[in-house]
């Protein structure tokens, strides 16, 4: 299904080098905006430290808001990395391969975003919150409780951060000895230390196609992992109604894949804008990634009809109350049907067009639409989870986030923004080793009358 | 005192919806004062709460109260999802919170499925002409921390002090040792006691309204049984000729 593009190694070093050799005119203004969000969102968090956690919309009873549930999108989208570099990795799917670095460092800056999110600006007392993540006074005896999923959750992250960064600077030890290369001065010095003495020797390449597949293999339980325990943040609760689902952890591991694979394909077709690497990411990369979208949509779609048909076979009063709430009471109506289209009826669809499949600006609207539904899909889990519809009709609760809590969110937007704008200055960001991997290894083999293009492997 | 197991009947039928337990609680243990803005707010803390129902059709309403403050569960949902402890189970049956641990996740404040935990969320303020009237043997909770109900541990906690170095014995009721809700109720709605003391009043309602056996003759519940949370709060149901009998969980 691909075309074959022949590259020569050095176009290939020139195109991808481009991103850190030279500096187009859009990045520094693109920096400063994500720069600007964030010292907004920054300032908003310094003013709630001063002031109390008052200055957001939470309230009895809804006491997690949207600081929550940008930790639980934020996770999601890191699932693009691991579904990217480890499983299509491991099933040696070809296309995968542009795009391996850019999924990685999204993940990594996605994680980053999450722990910015839940622990940072979510507690109450965040000067404190380092005995939690970090749990290191035993001498005094504080101890963590590990029966809290709060607790689960930092081990996770810190694993999949951990596994995600070791990913990401595995695979760019070949590109900094080529950069190393091409630069002078302390510049040179720098890339030189972090390309750890790579020169390319047979030993040295094995080493690093090992060290890859081994991170793949052994960071596969995270794929389940991480997500099963943020669910369980929920699912392990009785006291919010429609949270107490054994369903819980499936459902949003699918989820997570949805929502981080639709943004990978953003950021390809960004790319491509932004640097013009359209040689290396082709219309048929795009449809690759489009044809798994389907079918990952579809099955999330599959286990969130579960999740409605296992909630209404109670006929609790209360989760009966809770899901009545978020299907016809205003607004939770209306972004329930926001969500349900923009994560689903109109993306899907559309994907089934090899038009929209192939076509730069469609595939980047519709991916962005389903990363909005996604957002609400946890808004509509937690808020409305948390107004308690109970017996307790006293404690009826709602919630709006305020425009402090909204700063605070956008700031986890801009730092993955920012972050991933100085990674491509530092750093190129489509792999250039495993490119010219793929292109030695390109083959075309005849099947039947037709000449298919195909790749040689040991 | 150690093998005490703290706990409150509550006849519905006594409460008048009167409010006099809250102002007692707001004041024993330094509770922020709750304006008119908190309560827009929706951030109002109240350890005891009266909630108010209406029942029927005007012209024929009642008024319902049923006083609501933290079960003390034996099984208590808020325990194990602290990441740091700051909620557990002391030796008393009490579920107790350390303000110093508390970090602010409101994790606890969630999974409590009768919302008697309260977050700071702002730092409490008293107008100067009551900054001498703070109780000094209560902690005075900062912003960022949940607090709740500790049945007045630091009534319970000095009385047995003194008790002991007396070489007494304290007795059941006593005004001294009972929470300030308890002793402000003019009805007698409230009766706190110790449930592992078998002459206790407490023990003597149980006995009597708690079903037993599977029968059931008196008019003891205790509240959301059906999460198994074992409260250790008893509710005594209203006397009404006119009421019909409804069942929500079976």
């Amino acid at each position: 299904m691909q075309e074959h593009v022949q590259l020569t190694q050095k176009q290939i070093n020139e195109d991808l080098l481009t991103s850190v050799l030279g500096t187009p005119r859009w990045w520094w203004p693109a920096l400063g905006f994500f720069v600007l969000v964030f010292l907004i969102g920054m300032s908003a968090f310094g003013y709630m430290l001063n002031q109390g956690v008052g200055v957001t919309g939470l309230n009895r009873p809804v006491f997690w808001g949207a600081f929550m549930v940008n930790f639980v999108f934020f996770i999601g989208i890191s699932h693009a990395g691991i579904m990217i570099s480890a499983i299509l990795r491991l099933t040696q799917a070809e296309w995968r391969r542009p795009i391996t670095r850019a999924a990685e460092v999204l993940t990594v800056f996605s994680l980053m975003s999450a722990l910015m999110a839940a622990p940072l600006v979510h507690v109450g007392r965040p000067w404190r919150a380092d005995l939690w993540v970090f749990p290191y006074d035993f001498a005094r005896g504080v101890w963590i409780n590990i029966r809290s999923p709060f607790v689960w959750d930092p081990s996770a992250v810190m694993t999949y951060l951990t596994a995600s960064t070791l990913f990401v600077l595995i695979a760019l030890i070949p590109d900094l000895a080529i950069i190393r290369d091409r630069s002078t001065g302390l510049k040179r010095k720098l890339y030189a230390g972090m390309a750890l003495g790579f020169r390319g020797t047979p030993r040295q390449w094995k080493l690093q196609t090992i060290a890859g597949i081994l991170l793949s293999a052994l960071v596969l339980p995270v794929f389940v992992s991480v997500h099963s325990i943020v669910s369980w943040d929920f699912a392990v609760q009785i006291g919010p109604e429609a949270w107490h689902s054994t369903i819980f952890a499936p459902y949003f591991i699918i989820g997570a894949i949805h929502s981080g694979v639709s943004a990978v394909a953003t950021l390809m077709v960004v790319m491509v804008w932004a640097w013009g690497w359209n040689k290396y990411i082709t219309p048929d990369h795009l449809d690759a990634i489009a044809r798994l979208l389907i079918i990952v949509a579809t099955a999330w779609f599959f286990f969130f009809f579960l999740e409605w048909v296992f909630a209404l076979y109670t006929l609790e009063p209360a989760e009966m109350a809770m899901r009545k709430l978020q299907v016809f009471e205003s607004p939770w109506s209306w972004l329930f049907v926001v969500f349900l289209f923009t994560a689903y009826f109109i993306p899907v669809p559309m994907w089934l067009f090899r038009g929209v499949r192939r076509s730069l600006f469609w595939m980047f609207v519709t991916t962005i639409l389903v990363n909005v539904g996604m957002w609400l899909e946890r808004f509509l889990i937690i808020v409305p989870g948390l107004m308690r519809r109970s017996e307790f009709i006293f404690d009826w609760g709602s919630y709006h986030p305020s425009i402090i809590e909204l700063a605070m969110v956008a700031m986890t937007f801009a730092w993955v923004g920012m972050g991933m704008l100085v990674f491509t200055k530092v750093f190129p960001l489509i792999p250039l080793f495993d490119i010219k991997e793929g292109m030695v290894g390109r083959d075309e083999i005849r099947i039947g009358r037709r000449i298919v293009p195909a790749s040689i492997r040991e | 005192m150690a093998d005490a197991k703290w706990g409150m009947v509550i006849d519905v039928d006594k409460c008048t919806g009167c409010q006099a337990c809250v102002v007692a609680c707001q004041s024993e243990n330094n509770v922020p004062i709750n304006t008119e803005d908190i309560f827009n707010q929706r951030r109002a803390i109240e350890w005891i709460r009266v909630e108010r129902y209406w029942e029927g059709e005007f012209p024929d309403v009642k008024a319902r109260f049923i006083p609501v403050l933290c079960q003390h569960c034996d099984d208590a949902p808020c325990e194990p999802v602290c990441p740091v402890f700051a909620t557990y189970h002391n030796n008393e049956g009490m579920n107790v919170q350390i303000y110093n641990r508390c970090i602010g996740t409101r994790f606890c404040a969630n999974n409590c499925p009768y919302h008697v935990r309260y977050f700071n969320f702002w730092e409490p303020e008293w107008p100067d002409t009551l900054t001498h009237q703070l109780n000094p043997d209560v902690t005075v909770r900062s912003r960022g921390i949940m607090e709740k109900c500790t049945f007045c541990v630091q009534r319970i906690r000095r009385t047995s002090r003194e008790a002991d170095r007396d070489g007494r014995e304290i007795e059941d009721g006593a005004r001294e040792l009972s929470p300030a809700c308890v002793n402000s109720c003019p009805t007698s709605a409230l009766v706190w006691g110790d449930f592992n003391n078998k002459n206790s009043k407490v023990s003597n309602l149980a006995e009597k309204e708690m079903s037993h056996n599977g029968s059931h003759h008196g008019r003891g519940y205790k509240m959301m049984e059906n999460l198994g949370t074992s409260p250790n709060v008893i509710y005594l149901k209203k006397i009404d000729k006119h009421a019909k009998e409804t069942v929500a969980h079976e």
